[in-house]
């Protein structure tokens, strides 16, 4: 199925990709907070091109939501509030320490590769497509923040507590990325978009595996099931500074 | 009517746009032109990013049009697609000999191989030796990774496999 979808599915995959979209663009930013700020040059260069690639990828998702619907890319992202943002929770949380900045885009890339080798057969064209693009960039991403993870975590007692520190607060918020919106259930049963709680034990059974032979502890925490029209106050923050330039700027602005 | 440039005239004129990033390199030396219609007075060059956040696609956009506009087409066409994925592989012969003689080492060929993307033998394209090492597997652009020679002790930038 290439061609025509009917409303409603068009509509919830409209949903879907500015899901997509909205986590990508808001780790990106969260990525691009560190730069000139990291703790050593290499990865200050190398924080700067993933949150690049990020950014680059909502583009991506936010060009396919504009095929279906005729939303602007730069006017979803700079002139939506926070309550329309459909991002998870845990890409908004503040880029705290180097080690969970690293865990949190290490459970990100994880999650996404598993999506895109699931996309590349989706039964909409353009999907399976933009997901074959995105796919080859990711085993970089990947490689980086794994190897992360694991020399941190079995690297001093340091390094080790706030890795620790990092998966206690960020494990809860990771289950939200498998939460199903309304029309998830359509996607999945058209071949469009995989089936979320299949992509969840593909996810656990890469990381949990991973995290314990870097001997973390996986917190037994209440997982975060909320939906992604429920953010924290975080948001609107990181929104404010992300989007200050875009509306104070006036058609007659040159640059 | 005026007369449109033949599909030859047209991959001539693109050799001269260069990437901004890498300016020894042209588009077709790059792999990223995919293909030249000229339909009547319709005509159109369908290109392919190279990385998906590649900043420069939008600058490389405009000077094909300019580049067009200057052979006489009016109202030139550039289509963007995806797919199939461009890859560094796909960059010509005689783009890898460009590179090196520009100092950044080329990409191995490795038709998707991620041993091969990610553990390469990169020769310095100063001194040809194979004692090199990775340094960073990001560089100063999305393109690019930092490596190092233990022969010339230079450190110097390797195109990324893709
Ligand atoms: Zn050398």
């Amino acid at each position: 199925m290439t061609g025509q979808l009917d409303a409603q599915l068009q509509q919830a995959l409209a949903d879907r990709l500015l899901a997509l979209a909205d986590d990508e663009v808001i780790l990106g930013h969260r990525d691009a907070e560190w730069t000139g700020h990291a703790p050593i040059l290499e990865e200050d260069i190398a924080i700067a091109n993933l949150a690049q690639d990020e950014i680059g990828h909502a583009l991506i998702w936010y060009q396919l939501r504009e095929d279906l619907t005729g939303r602007d890319p730069d006017e979803t992202v700079y002139f939506r509030d926070a309550s329309a943002y459909r991002n998870v929770q845990m890409v908004e949380l503040p880029k705290g320490d180097w080690a969970f900045t690293m865990l949190r885009q290490y459970l990100f890339d994880v999650y996404e590769r598993l999506l895109l080798d699931r996309l590349v057969a989706s039964t909409h064209a353009p999907l399976a497509e933009a997901a074959a693009k995105i796919r080859r960039e990711e085993i970089y991403h990947y490689r980086h923040t794994s190897t992360w993870v694991e020399r941190l975590a079995l690297g001093t007692e340091e390094s080790h507590r706030r890795m620790q520190d990092g998966l206690d607060r960020l494990w809860p918020f990771a289950a939200q990325l498998f939460v199903a919106g309304p029309g998830d259930g359509a996607l999945a049963a058209a071949g469009i978009f995989p089936d979320l709680s299949e992509l969840q034990q593909a996810w656990e059974a890469t990381v949990r595996p991973f995290l314990e032979q870097a001997e973390l502890t996986i917190p037994q925490a209440e997982p975060l099931t909320v939906g992604r029209e429920r953010h924290t106050h975080w948001l609107p923050i990181l929104l404010g500074e992300m989007q200050v330039v875009a509306r104070v700027e006036t058609p007659e602005t040159a640059w | 009517m005026s007369q449109m440039p033949s599909q030859e005239q047209i991959w001539r004129a693109l050799q001269e746009v260069m990437d901004p990033e890498i300016p020894v390199l042209s588009l077709v030396d790059l792999g990223i032109i995919r293909e030249v219609k000229v339909e009547g007075q319709e005509v159109t060059v369908v290109m392919t990013p190279t990385f998906s956040g590649c900043p420069a696609l939008e600058a490389m956009r405009q000077e094909v049009e300019e580049k067009l506009q200057e052979l006489g087409v009016p109202r030139p066409r550039v289509e963007v697609v995806l797919d199939p994925p461009w890859s560094s592989d796909q960059i010509s012969p005689e783009g890898r000999r460009k590179l090196e003689a520009f100092g950044l080492a080329p990409p191995p060929v490795h038709r998707g191989d991620p041993e091969i993307m990610l553990n390469p033998v990169v020769p310095c394209p100063y001194c040809g030796s194979r004692r090199t090492r990775v340094t960073n597997t990001f560089g100063s652009t999305l393109c690019r990774a930092i490596y190092y020679c233990d022969a010339c002790q230079q450190a110097f930038e390797q195109f990324k496999p893709l």
